[in-house]
């Protein structure tokens, strides 16, 4: 019984409708999702970027270059990318490394490296890597982890996490941070961990404090208040909530924000375009674009729960949740509701690492989906 | 095993599917929690943030109207309103204030003195504001600075309308000048009116005209980016230009008299009999008034005001000089008029005079006396014997009562901001003032046109004006007509105080004694004479020093400026009174030798005009 339950799951895939997808390994719900999301991502490009055709063709190619990269990753069957985990774990660890040793300053924080051919920044792969490798990890052995294989995996997270705060880039660090967390707590362990955990971060808070930059520490006073500093730190909050507020129910139509266009909201076609989304259609507009993120989180979810074995599960829910990550904190940060971090609205924001990392962590969704044997019964 | 296995993966993935659950259901919640905070933000607070938005982008902005313009009579322009380049910094936008000032100096020319005024006026603005450092740039001076541009943030160059005064120092204290208002004027302005004006008028008619010359500002609503820029203009209401002055002075008279003053300070008013108006009022030594528009050196503001000439001083209109023989004339009148004296009536002169039962000798300045003299030749000769007798007939009381009727004692009211009364003494005003009853001997020496009595330049020409009009008293006024805006124009109001005379033959026979000043053989103002037309005329001496008892005044021996003050009033033709005038030059010793000739080259500019002057 429980074996045709089995059974029964494998038959109702999507990728089974469509000969052509199946063989590309597509997941059509997904792509779908994806490219129309990029397209609104282009389409608010060119109002908040000042009509800059330059920006829609670097952004445009971006999202080729991206989702090259989904489809590659996609071909890949999950157990190579299994396999590959731990490896790339340590090249990246490596990387982060060598970043601190050799890395390039970009406003004040050491984050990129210059192989020559390409400029990256390191940290960003951890939002893929390090999900793998605790997948890798903990699909060795029987779920739930025990506490010193638990620990272990702890330790994996804050290795790189440490690394990339010391750049510093309490953004990334924090997301990473995150996508190593949601991999142990989809991993099984118990709700008295997860609370213990919890109590101990809280504790660490203030320990936090001490270790952060002067420019952390700013951030998280202005986000307490913002009108305390109006010209300095708090002015983003601040500009951004009257984007946000003064647009409305239907807001202010397509290239007539004005609080973009006239230059009052900084960051405007980067970190802050949640804001101009905002301003220029309003509620209704950011509810139709929550809705299509929270259909790609569901998605990347359901893949999750469907995915063969552990590894495919804990790396597809991972993913997931580092994608909604990227979404609540960007646009927790951008309406107020959490300190100024920079993190991107995936697939929206102008930028490029992070649109590469995404789309392929999307491509690795993908590859779980698509690559699936009939167990043997 | 595989049944074991079967089982791990079953646990696993219900496991693994309650973890699933949890986590969609985290992020409902929290997505929930955001679409909860943009309800609040868009909904609930929409109203809010739009007024901000609103307050972000739309901003009010002035448009500070043109200040009128003055000409004088024959449409020369007085005070104008030039196109000027400046150089402003907002300290607020530059990334480091001193070492921007100091790379622009190697630019342009910055010295000290704009730095410190630049600071000055630092204090006084508002933050963000642009302050200048630099006016009045020279074309090559702007070109550089554009050309070096991009490596200043924070600094610009403005372009404004200066006044400008092409007279220069010869009409400086007659027409003031603008300067940047300051806290008390910001007291009294209307500042909704004042919104982008930086100037306001300080003194003469630049002060007293300031409401019709400043003008209605206009407003527009513009649409700004969050640099400041002006992106475009929603709505505007264009100011109103201020009213446009014209005159009564005539500038070549202005310069005649200035220049006729020679080496002398002093001051010279001239009024056109008929109208009341100011033909010229010069006070010396002047300044330069563009000095003030953008705001003096504090070194040559110093300068001006502790020199000795003390050239800020307006001397013509508060300038306070006792008039001396100069009031002979007006003293004379009013023994007719009380009818105390003939023309003809004789008094026996001295050379001195002394006050019944006292020893005090009252000097005449001729020290052997003028032996019989009637009103007439004690007018002509100036003989001070007569006058204190006369005056001491009349009594300070008939004294005060007659000549404040011609305004002696008090502002003639003149349009021009913070004129001097001069002082006309009484028995009430000494115990007011100096809690002394009045002296007898105090009657005498006002009778000479001493002591405590006290007239301006401009009052001496006023009274002039209204003897020479036998008693048709008009009030001097600088401003001819104001032109507004729209083309129309008004007359400034004509305002009559005649005198109540009573018998007309009194006139004609002061008026008589007064030519004979000019005319007479023993005129004292007698090498003023000329036969183009007949002069009426007075001379007097104001004594700066008063000399003891017993004391001779030597002139070579005294200072120069202790020396005596030279007076002269005239008018002419006699027959046909045109032009009023009084001279005052300080320390000039004798009216009759050095005032009475630079009245004459005025009236000669004026009754002649310039091919038969000199």
């Amino acid at each position: 019984m429980l074996g045709r339950n089995h059974v029964t799951f494998y038959e109702s895939q999507p990728a089974q409708a469509s000969g052509l997808l199946a063989w590309l390994h597509i997941d059509l719900p997904l792509l779908t999702s994806l490219i129309l999301l990029s397209g609104v991502g282009l389409t608010v490009l060119y109002s908040a970027g000042d009509k800059e055709l330059i920006l829609l063709q670097k952004q445009l190619f971006r999202l080729g270059v991206g989702f090259v990269a989904m489809f590659a990753l996609a071909q890949i069957h999950p157990a190579n990318i299994r396999r590959w985990s731990p490896a790339l774990y340590m090249i990246g660890i490596l990387m982060l490394v060598s970043v601190i040793i050799f890395g390039e300053e970009g406003k004040g924080a050491q984050r990129w490296l210059d192989l020559g051919f390409i400029r990256f920044q390191p940290s960003e792969m951890f939002k893929l890597t390090l999900p793998m490798l605790i997948a890798w990890y903990l699909a060795e052995h029987r779920l739930p982890p025990n506490p010193s294989r638990l620990i272990l995996a702890g330790l994996f997270t804050l290795l790189p996490v440490l690394l990339i705060a010391k750049q510093p880039d309490l953004g990334t660090a924090l997301l990473v941070a995150t996508a190593g967390a949601f991999a142990l707590f989809l991993a099984g362990i118990s709700w008295r961990v997860i609370t213990a955990i919890g109590m101990l971060l809280a504790a660490l808070g203030p320990v936090a404090w001490y270790f952060m930059h002067e420019y952390q520490r700013q951030r998280v006073l202005t986000f307490l208040n913002p009108e305390s500093d109006p010209l300095g730190t708090g002015y983003h909050i601040i500009q951004s909530k009257i984007a946000i507020g003064s647009g409305g129910i239907s807001g202010k139509g397509w290239l007539n924000g004005t609080q973009s266009h006239l230059e009052f909201l900084p960051e405007r076609h980067t970190d802050f375009i949640f804001a101009v989304i905002s301003e220029e259609f309003g509620l209704v507009g950011i509810l139709a674009l929550l809705s299509l993120y929270f259909f790609i989180i569901m998605r990347g979810l359901y893949i999750a729960t469907q995915a063969q074995d552990t590894f495919g599960r804990i790396l597809a829910g991972s993913l997931s949740l580092v994608f909604f990550v990227y979404l609540f904190v960007n646009a927790g940060m951008v309406t107020g509701l959490l300190p100024v971090v920079g993190v991107p609205l995936p697939l929206i924001s102008y930028g490029g690492t992070s649109l590469v990392t995404i789309l392929a962590s999307f491509g690795m969704l993908m590859s779980i989906h698509t690559h699936k044997k009939l167990l043997p019964t | 095993m595989p049944q074991s296995s079967i089982k791990d993966y079953l646990h696993e993935s219900q496991l693994f599917l309650g973890r699933a659950i949890a986590s969609g259901t985290l992020v409902l919640v929290v997505l929930a929690i955001l679409v909860g905070r943009l309800f609040y933000l868009q909904v609930e607070s929409h109203e809010h943030y739009t007024t901000l938005s609103q307050d972000n982008r739309v901003k009010l902005e002035p448009l500070p109207p043109t200040r009128g313009l003055i000409y004088d009579r024959n449409g020369t322009i007085l005070a104008q309103n030039l196109p000027a380049y400046s150089l402003e910094i907002t300290p607020e936008k530059t990334k480091n204030l001193d070492l921007t000032i100091q790379e622009l100096s190697a630019i342009i020319d910055i010295n000290e003195d704009d730095i410190n005024r630049f600071h000055q006026l630092r204090k006084q603005r508002r933050r963000f504001d642009s302050i200048p450092i630099r006016v009045r740039l020279e074309d090559e001076e702007v070109a550089r600075i554009a050309v070096n541009r991009h490596r200043f943030s924070g600094v610009d160059v403005k372009a404004s309308l200066l006044r400008d005064y092409p007279q220069g120092l010869e009409t400086a204290h007659l027409l003031g000048y603008v300067g940047r208002i300051n806290e008390q004027e910001l007291q009294i302005i209307d500042t909704s009116n004042y919104r982008g004006t930086n100037f306001i008028g300080k003194n003469g008619v630049e002060k007293s005209y300031e409401g019709l010359l400043h003008g209605q500002v206009g407003l527009q609503q513009v649409e700004v980016n969050a640099k400041g820029r002006v992106l475009r203009v929603l709505e505007s209401q264009s100011p109103q230009p201020g009213d446009n002055l014209h005159l009564f002075l005539d500038m070549d008279l202005q310069s005649t008299a200035l220049e006729a003053l020679g080496d002398y300070n002093g001051a010279v008013a001239a009024i056109d009999i008929e109208t009341g108006g100011v033909l010229a009022l010069v006070s010396k030594p002047g300044y330069d008034p563009n000095l003030f528009v953008e705001g003096i050196s504090a070194k040559a503001y110093r300068e001006l005001e502790t020199s000795l000439d003390n050239p800020l001083f307006n001397r013509a209109i508060r300038g306070q000089y006792p008039p001396g023989s100069t009031v002979k004339p007006f003293i004379g009148l009013a023994g007719l008029e009380y009818n105390v004296v003939g023309y003809h009536q004789e008094t026996y002169c001295p050379g001195y005079y002394q006050l019944p039962g006292k020893d005090h000798k009252y000097r005449d300045w001729k020290k052997w006396g003028h032996g019989k003299v009637d009103l007439e030749r004690a007018i002509v000769e100036s003989c001070d014997v007569y006058y204190y007798e006369l005056a001491r007939t009349l009594g300070i009381d008939k004294l005060h009562e007659y000549l404040s009727g011609f305004g002696f004692g008090e502002p003639t009211k003149v349009d021009l901001d913070g004129e001097l009364s001069g002082l006309m003494p009484s028995r009430e005003w000494k115990r007011q003032r100096r809690r002394e009853p009045w002296y007898p001997g105090e009657t005498l020496i006002v009778g000479i046109g001493q002591g405590y009595f006290l007239t301006t330049p401009l009052q001496l020409a006023s009274a002039t004006a209204t003897l020479a009009n036998k008693g048709h008293r008009i009030r001097p006024r600088v401003v001819h007509t104001i032109e507004h805006a729209d083309g129309t124009e008004v007359e400034s109001p004509k305002i009559i105080d005649d005198l109540h005379q009573l018998d007309p033959m009194h006139w004609e026979q002061v008026i008589h004694a007064m030519s004979q000043v000019v005319e007479g053989l023993r005129g004292t103002a007698r090498s003023i004479q000329t036969d183009h037309y007949r002069i009426a005329g007075k001379t007097g001496t104001a004594q700066v020093f008063s000399v003891k008892q017993d004391e001779e005044y030597d002139e070579e021996l005294i200072a120069k400026r202790k020396r005596d003050h030279a007076l002269f009033i005239a008018f002419a033709p006699v027959e046909q009174p045109r032009i009023a005038i009084a001279v005052v030059v300080e320390n000039g010793g004798h009216g009759g030798s050095v005032a009475a000739p630079i009245a004459r080259k005025v009236m000669d500019r004026y009754l002649l005009g310039e091919e038969d002057a000199g």
